[in-house]
């Protein structure tokens, strides 16, 4: 391998130019359930119309993206898990954080309904029963904004799933769309917020259970990584991007976007 | 539910359709993946040479590690590469991450110890032949790689196409250091990863299908080149 | 590719190569003794048959003699010093099973001249002029490979020859050979025996002996058992496994 470092220092030093000199861009680390929605296929062609700027979208779990934006490795940050966005910016990575928009996650399961858990308004109530009933139920495992919602959905049923991992409970460490997989597989119960479900395609057997729990609502953050910390941050596109986002222009746009008829994401920027 | 003629269909209707968007990804697929195998070819195939020619201390714990990283898995070529080119990384000024030059990087580190333990056996096979008789007419080390290398042309290039198609067909690496952004870093297999976690499976096994055409396209070309060249030459 | 590695070899020294000599070569594998103590030289113009049946140790005294094994006691000398690379052009080496490279006849000695540091705008009339010493011009661009094995080994001589050796060293060169084949290599080592050069052929061919060597040496064992001048070894071959092996009696 002591021949390989030269080839790619060369290789490294011939791209350098081209990749460092176009400003044009930025790099949103986002979530998976933003972009399998579609949302940004529609918003951000308007952006870039608006302002002559491309965000390039890396999109993957929450927890991921944000230890991305925490090696600089991006120039904002959007997803949802306040906490964790909060202790962001509480820790020197990002500027400020923005409530964006929300939309809300929803309890879906076999048909059957082993469990008993249809029309249930109690989230938390729904998975005790599931758990009571021992019915399967798939799980993210993956540190995102969805698995840190679920487990705090166990928390308020009083049930510690993981000791029954591997059991009942199925850690599947993926994201959103292999989950739903999985849970279409197996007939297992499974969490999801409501965008990913309403636009996947491989659904099987899977209806939806619970809605409509306070406990169920997802918020959305946005969050310009701090450019005093990352030098190489573009600073003002990032800003220009959130501030265009939370404007009346950018908050329509998040509303407008609609699949069969059905609004994905509730903007609600202060 | 899925099926196999499905996605068969899917794959008809995106050929059929020469969607744009498609065409960039297999374009861009195609980039990638070449640019790592030259990349790891002007490295392995040297390397791998040598060590079949050369004797030192610690030799056969050196092929024993080109074997052993042979099997390397995709993500872990991918978060070592993500690690040297984050901002946070020694490399991170560069700022390579997210651009098809960081998947490039990434497949030829996946692909370099394939190419080098593969043409490290086939000319080690072959300088058993051919040692002496190079010897005497007074080649070194230095020409017995060249000539070998050389001789081996045929063999080599199967070695290029193994490479070739562990660097199309993977998607932990690229995924990691591409971050499948569309119209920038998306390939064949991030696209078809993303596809599936959308649960639109036939489109993702059109994808496929797709995918393997153009793969076998290639190995097709290689033949032709292999069955030219061994015309003129005779293996 | 195939061109530029080799320039580095270009502009070596030309001192001469002769006499080689071996002084009491011993070369053993796993606990036994190949070859013992075998001292050798050959350094004016002829033939020298090294004889003897299969495992006496011929084909490695040559290839230590050629430099391409170390012995493990005594030393050999070309023209008093170690072998060296830079006058391997001065040295031919023929082995037992002709080692063609994968492209044509032509190129082949082409690749030799290159290695010898002949300067690229000589090689192809020389390779040319080589290749019609040895009646193999018609061939010139016919891929090596798929040759006749005669036609191959005859190649393989030319090859060593192209470049003006003052030793041919040759490994049962014809052992494989029909005899119209074997019989052009033959000519063909005349041709390069009156051109000047030394000869070393081995063979268990006493027929092959008694029409090239000016000189016999016979090894049986690993021991030199003989080192006489052609007349005097096929007339009376010492008693003892030289005779035996005249004789027809000795195989191994």
């Amino acid at each position: 391998m002591s021949r390989l470092l030269p080839s790619l220092a060369a290789a490294l030093a011939l791209t350098a130019g081209a990749a460092a000199g176009d400003d044009s861009f930025i790099v949103l680390q986002s979530t998976t359930s933003t972009r399998n929605s579609g949302l940004f296929d529609r918003i951000l062609p308007m952006f870039a119309e608006a302002s002559g700027i491309e965000v390039r979208v890396v999109a993957v779990g929450t927890g991921q993206a944000i230890r991305n934006a925490a090696n600089g490795d991006g120039d904002v940050l959007l997803v949802h898990a306040r906490d964790a966005e909060e202790a962001f910016v509480a820790e020197g990575y990002g500027v400020e954080r923005f409530d964006l928009m929300y939309n809300d996650f929803v309890i879906l399961g076999p048909s059957a309904d082993p469990a008993g858990v249809a029309g249930m308004a109690d989230a938390p109530a729904a998975l005790a029963a599931i758990a009571r009933a021992g019915a399967r139920f798939a799980s993210r495992g993956d540190d995102s904004g969805t698995h840190r919602k679920e487990r705090d959905l166990w928390r308020m049923a009083g049930v510690d799933p993981v000791a029954s991992s591997g059991a009942w409970y199925l850690e599947t460490g993926s994201g959103m769309g292999a989950t739903l997989n999985t849970a279409a597989g197996l007939d297992a119960y499974v969490l999801s917020d409501r965008a990913t479900w309403i636009v996947f395609g491989n659904r099987g057997d899977l209806a939806l259970h619970v809605e409509g729990d306070d406990d169920l609502f997802n918020q959305y953050g946005v969050i310009l990584v701090d450019p005093e910390r990352f030098g190489h941050v573009k600073a003002a596109e990032g800003q220009a991007f959130i501030d265009w986002l939370l404007s009346d222009a950018g908050q329509a746009a998040i509303a407008g976007h609609r699949i069969a008829g059905r609004q994905l994401f509730f903007p609600n920027a202060k | 539910m899925q099926d196999l003629g499905g996605a068969f269909g899917e794959a008809f209707r995106l050929i059929g359709a020469f969607d744009g968007d498609l065409v960039e990804i297999v374009l861009l697929s195609l980039r990638v993946s070449l640019s790592a195998v030259a990349l790891a070819a002007l490295v392995g195939l040297p390397l791998g040479a040598a060590v079949a020619v050369a004797r030192f201390p610690g030799r056969m714990a050196s092929i024993a590690a080109m074997n052993a990283f042979m099997g390397l898995p995709p993500v872990v070529a991918g978060l070592a590469v993500y690690l040297l080119l984050s901002r946070a990384g020694p490399l991170g000024d560069f700022g390579l991450l997210y651009t098809p030059e960081a998947m490039v990087i990434a497949q030829a580190v996946l692909v370099t110890p394939i190419v080098a333990a593969l043409a490290r056996q086939t000319i080690e096979d072959l300088h058993g032949d051919y040692d002496e008789q190079l010897r005497a007419l007074g080649i070194g080390r230095t020409g017995a790689v060249a000539t070998l290398l050389w001789e081996a042309r045929l063999s080599l290039v199967t070695v290029l196409l193994a490479g070739f198609g562990r660097a199309i067909a993977e998607v932990g690496a690229v995924i990691i250091v591409g971050g499948n952004i569309n119209h920038v870093t998306r390939v064949m297999t991030t696209a078809i990863a993303l596809e599936t976690s959308k649960g639109a499976l036939n489109l993702a096994l059109g994808l496929g299908i797709v995918l393997l055409a153009i793969v076998l396209a290639i190995n097709a070309l290689a033949g032709l080149l292999r069955h030219s060249v061994a015309e003129s030459a005779h293996a | 590719m195939p061109d530029d590695p080799l320039a580095a070899d270009a502009g070596r020294t030309r001192t001469g190569a002769l006499p080689i000599a071996g002084r009491d070569l011993s070369l053993g594998r796993d606990g036994r003794m190949l070859v013992d103590r075998v001292s050798l030289a050959v350094g004016t113009p002829g033939v020298t048959a090294l004889l003897g049946p299969n495992g006496a140790g011929k084909s490695l005294l040559l290839r230590m003699m050629a430099g391409l094994i170390a012995p493990d006691g005594g030393a050999v000398t070309w023209a008093g010093r170690s072998p060296d690379r830079a006058r391997a052009h001065l040295v031919g080496v023929v082995f037992h099973r002709p080692v063609m490279l994968r492209r044509s006849a032509l190129d082949n000695v082409r690749f030799a001249l290159k290695a010898a540091g002949v300067p690229r705008s000589e090689r192809r009339d020389r390779a040319m002029a080589a290749l019609a010493s040895g009646g193999l011009d018609p061939l010139a661009s016919t891929p090596a490979r798929v040759l006749s094995g005669g036609e191959q080994q005859r190649l393989a001589l030319v090859r060593a020859m192209a470049t003006g050796p003052e030793a041919l060293l040759l490994d049962e060169a014809t052992a494989h050979l029909d005899p119209a084949s074997a019989l052009a290599i033959e000519t063909l080592v005349l041709k390069a025996r009156d051109g000047g050069a030394a000869v070393l052929l081995v063979t268990h061919d006493l027929t092959q002996a008694r029409r090239l060597a000016d000189r016999v040496v016979c090894l049986h064992g690993g021991g030199l058992e003989a080192d006489l001048a052609a007349d005097a070894f096929f007339r009376g071959p010492p008693a003892g496994p030289a005779r035996a092996f005249v004789e027809g009696r000795l195989v191994a």
